[in-house]
């Protein structure tokens, strides 16, 4: 116990320390303030950006692209995935597609889907489904995989109908993969959609960072650029802390 | 030892298709009575657990007929049979309590009795102070503690363990047989044990099979002439060490055929 | 031995291969109709069919500008990579040794990964400016962390058996080291490596999409911009064989380093 806490202890100490030295060395000329603002005017221009409403627009379609780019790879992903786990000899087939599928960086069809698509929401949707559906059928798999097969037997034992068996003991016994696979599914349905609209899009929080660089608007770039790391980093971390809670609770010791 | 056939096995195959063909079991000719207590020992690979799964219908023989309480098994577990496997079977998800009362969750028994036949069984089997607790919280006797203890609530007529005490310390394991003597009293049912441990077997059983290496089939039955009340101190009894003997000197040969053959 | 395994295998492993082939096959032919289709569908609008991107990309590899633009990608990507995979495995190596300020990164660098890390180019931009250095500054920051995380994992997963073993041997530290630790770690870093290999590739490209006159990234980009669709498609088409091909030869170079586990 005395060790976590020291864990801990020492991480918000780097964290902060790192602040400080860059608040520091901002304030002080020894990085050019054209360069990086300090981390006290990144964060009281976030707050004014979010205080004025500006952001606002962005952030709804931001974060709405997001949940729909989430919650399509959720659904087919673990769809595709009981189906694939099923079917040894679509599995034989699948597996070397999964295997191989990160080392592509998805990223490169982004301007051919904005050349099909439009400009608009909906490249955006299909860049986060394609980043974000392989992890979901991959941790489904595994999953479903790691079900211990005398659980299995003791379904039949206990005469559970194929429904029953998937419910009550399939689904519990996956489930800390599963949610493995739901975090995942966000960290990259997140990465994809605010990189597409970096590269090439007309709203959201991606484009306004790339809109005010591109205006040589540092602190409103800043600002931006803070709230969406921190959107990020609070939102995966809660899905991180939740998921650890769910493997201490099953695991040994 | 009790009159009429609750399990009965004839000429039971069980072989794999290959390639290569594997026979794995038989021919097995074996009844046991209701109400017994069966164990079977044999050298690793045998097929001893290939024969429970027989018997709980979990798997079905290549030929032969396995008859429970005289109806012959389909490819299913038949009502009244309990099986505890090696592996440990406790759900993580669910506390001690849920995981005892599993088995009754599609009764149709009033709530009232359900939460009756847990606490029962969960006194029973020594885990009421952990009935809140999650396996994971246990240690592996108190975790094949609370797989015996879902098995107990069915009230199952036919109790079939697959070397349940495998994982557990010499020590545990004596005190576990006395338990598991403990249910079989309780609950009146026949028990089928599969076992290793000849010590076990000897100890615990109305009578007890030894199997040959694989294929398995039986090359000796030895009557025990146990009393029905008795519990783990029989083992200062000299017949023990009789019984122990003979399991062994049937038994030394078939295990270094397995030697052998793994070597 | 509560495991049925010896059932499971139903067809032959030759068989299940050759199957496997034909289905990939069959596979491939239908993504290619389905490129065909969309692009045919489209009118060329967004996408080019394979035949003509075939075609266009035959011609375009013999014209000095196209590998003009890849040794661009290839020089960036390369620095990228190695510098990754030194300090990253560096890191890591220390990290992974020292246990209490492995356990303070490993979340800072885990939660590192999982920022939209595209959010910082512009910061990259106004410290780097427009040229390699950027590239490659792109490349480091997605690939050193996965090479890092993996590496440190290996190292601190290092069961302390293999150093009291490699002590009982008599064995010195450099053989130590060489016999028994790196071999142990070598699954878990070659499978960083190999992720760090993609997102340094990724890094490189999207630096290159988003703000250089040269490169794959800016060829795409530039492409689109001229609606040059063949040329883009042919740019897409060449990445994903290479990033495909790669990542092939690193699992395999994987697979023979670990030792032979059930997957």
């Amino acid at each position: 116990m005395k060790r976590r806490r020291a864990v801990v202890l020492v991480r918000a100490a780097v964290l902060a320390g790192s602040i400080l030295v860059l608040e520091a060395c901002c304030r002080t000329g020894i990085i050019d303030p054209l360069t990086v603002i300090p981390p006290s005017a990144m964060f009281a221009s976030m707050i004014d950006r979010i205080g004025s409403g500006e952001l606002n627009e962005s952030v709804f379609s931001t974060f709405s692209t997001i949940l729909l780019a989430f919650t399509l790879a959720i659904g087919c992903g673990t769809l595709a995935g009981a189906m694939i786990h099923r079917s040894t000899r679509l599995r034989d087939v699948v597996d070397p597609l999964l295997a191989s599928y990160y080392s592509v960086p998805t990223f490169i069809f982004y301007p051919l889907l904005v050349a099909l698509l439009g400009l608009g929401k909906a490249p955006l949707v299909v860049l986060g489904v394609l980043s974000a559906t392989p992890a979901v059928v991959i941790s489904t798999l595994s999953g479903f995989d790691g079900v211990a097969p005398v659980l299995l037997k003791l379904a039949r034992v206990h005469h559970l109908g194929p429904a029953r068996t998937l419910w009550w003991i399939v689904l519990p016994a996956a489930l800390p993969r599963l949610f493995t696979g739901l975090k995942l599914a966000l960290s990259y349905a997140l990465i994809g959609v605010i990189a597409g609209e970096f590269i090439l899009s007309g709203t959201g929080l991606g484009y306004d960072i790339s809109f005010a660089y591109q205006s040589f608007d540092n602190r409103a770039m800043y600002g931006t650029m803070l709230f969406v790391l921190l959107v990020a980093v609070i939102a995966n971390g809660f899905l991180y802390s939740w998921e650890g809670r769910l493997a201490r609770r099953r695991s040994r010791g | 030892m009790t009159g009429h056939s609750h399990v009965e096995l004839n000429e039971v195959v069980r072989s794999y298709d290959g390639p290569p063909v594997v026979h794995a079991l038989g021919p097995i000719d074996l009844v046991i009575g209701r109400g017994e207590f069966f164990s079977v020992v044999g050298p690793s690979g045998c097929g001893k657990s290939t024969l429970l799964e027989l018997v709980s219908g979990l798997a079905r023989p290549s030929s032969g007929s396995v008859r429970f309480e005289g109806k012959q098994l389909q490819a299913e577990v038949p009502d009244g049979v309990g099986v505890v496997f090696q592996e440990d079977s406790s759900m993580p998800w669910l506390s001690v309590r849920q995981n005892v009362g599993f088995g009754l969750r599609t009764s149709a028994l009033p709530q009232k009795e359900i939460a009756e036949r847990v606490d029962h069984a969960i006194s029973f089997m020594g885990l009421a102070e952990f009935a809140d607790h999650y396996p994971a919280q246990l240690s592996g006797g108190m975790r094949q503690r609370v797989c015996i203890a879902r098995t107990l609530v069915l009230r199952p007529r036919l109790i079939l363990l697959d070397e349940p005490f495998g994982a557990l310390d010499q020590q545990t394991r004596l005190l576990m047989g006395d338990e598991l003597l403990r249910l079989w009293r309780e609950t009146n049912a026949t028990v089928l044990l599969i076992t290793h441990a000849l010590d076990e077997a000897a100890m615990l059983s109305d009578r007890v099979g030894v199997m040959s290496a694989r294929p398995g089939r039986f090359i000796d039955m030895v009557e025990t002439g146990w009393p029905h009340d008795r519990d783990s101190r029989v083992v200062t009894d000299a017949q023990f060490g009789r019984l122990t003997a003979r399991l062994w000197s049937s038994l030394r040969e078939e295990s270094l055929k397995t030697m052998g053959r793994a070597a | 031995m509560s495991g049925l395994s010896l059932e499971s295998a139903r067809a032959s492993p030759a068989s299940r291969r050759r199957i496997r082939a034909f289905d990939t096959v069959v596979l491939i032919l239908s993504m290619l109709a389905l490129w065909q289709a969309v692009g045919s569908w489209t009118s060329g609008v967004a996408i080019a069919p394979p035949w003509q991107t075939l075609v266009y990309l035959l011609g375009l590899v013999r014209t000095w500008m196209f590998w003009d633009h890849a040794a661009a990608t290839l020089i960036a990507f390369v620095m990228a990579f190695l510098l990754s995979t030194l300090i990253g495995l560096a890191l890591g190596l220390i990290l992974g040794m020292r246990s209490f300020a492995g356990e303070v990164a490993e979340p800072l660098l885990a939660g590192f990964y999982t920022i939209p890390k595209v959010t910082l180019y512009p910061v990259v931009l106004l410290i780097f400016g427009l040229g390699l250095s950027a590239k490659v500054a792109f490349g480091v920051m997605h690939g050193l962390v996965p090479i890092t995380l993996f590496t440190l994992g290996a190292v601190r997963n290092l069961s302390p058996v293999l150093i009291r073993t490699a002590k009982v041997l008599h064995l010195s530290p450099g053989r130590t080291l060489r016999w028994i630790l790196v071999p142990a770690c070598m699954p878990d870093i070659v499978n960083g490596l190999r992720i760090g290999f993609s997102l340094s590739l990724l890094g490189v490209l999207i630096g290159e999409m988003f703000s250089s006159q040269r490169g794959l990234g800016f060829l795409l980009v530039n492409g689109m911009a001229q609606h040059n669709v063949p040329l883009s498609t042919a740019i897409v088409t060449v990445i994903v064989v290479v990033a495909i091909a790669a990542n092939t030869l690193m699992l395999r170079l994987g697979r023979r380093t670990a030792p032979r586990s059930v997957h």
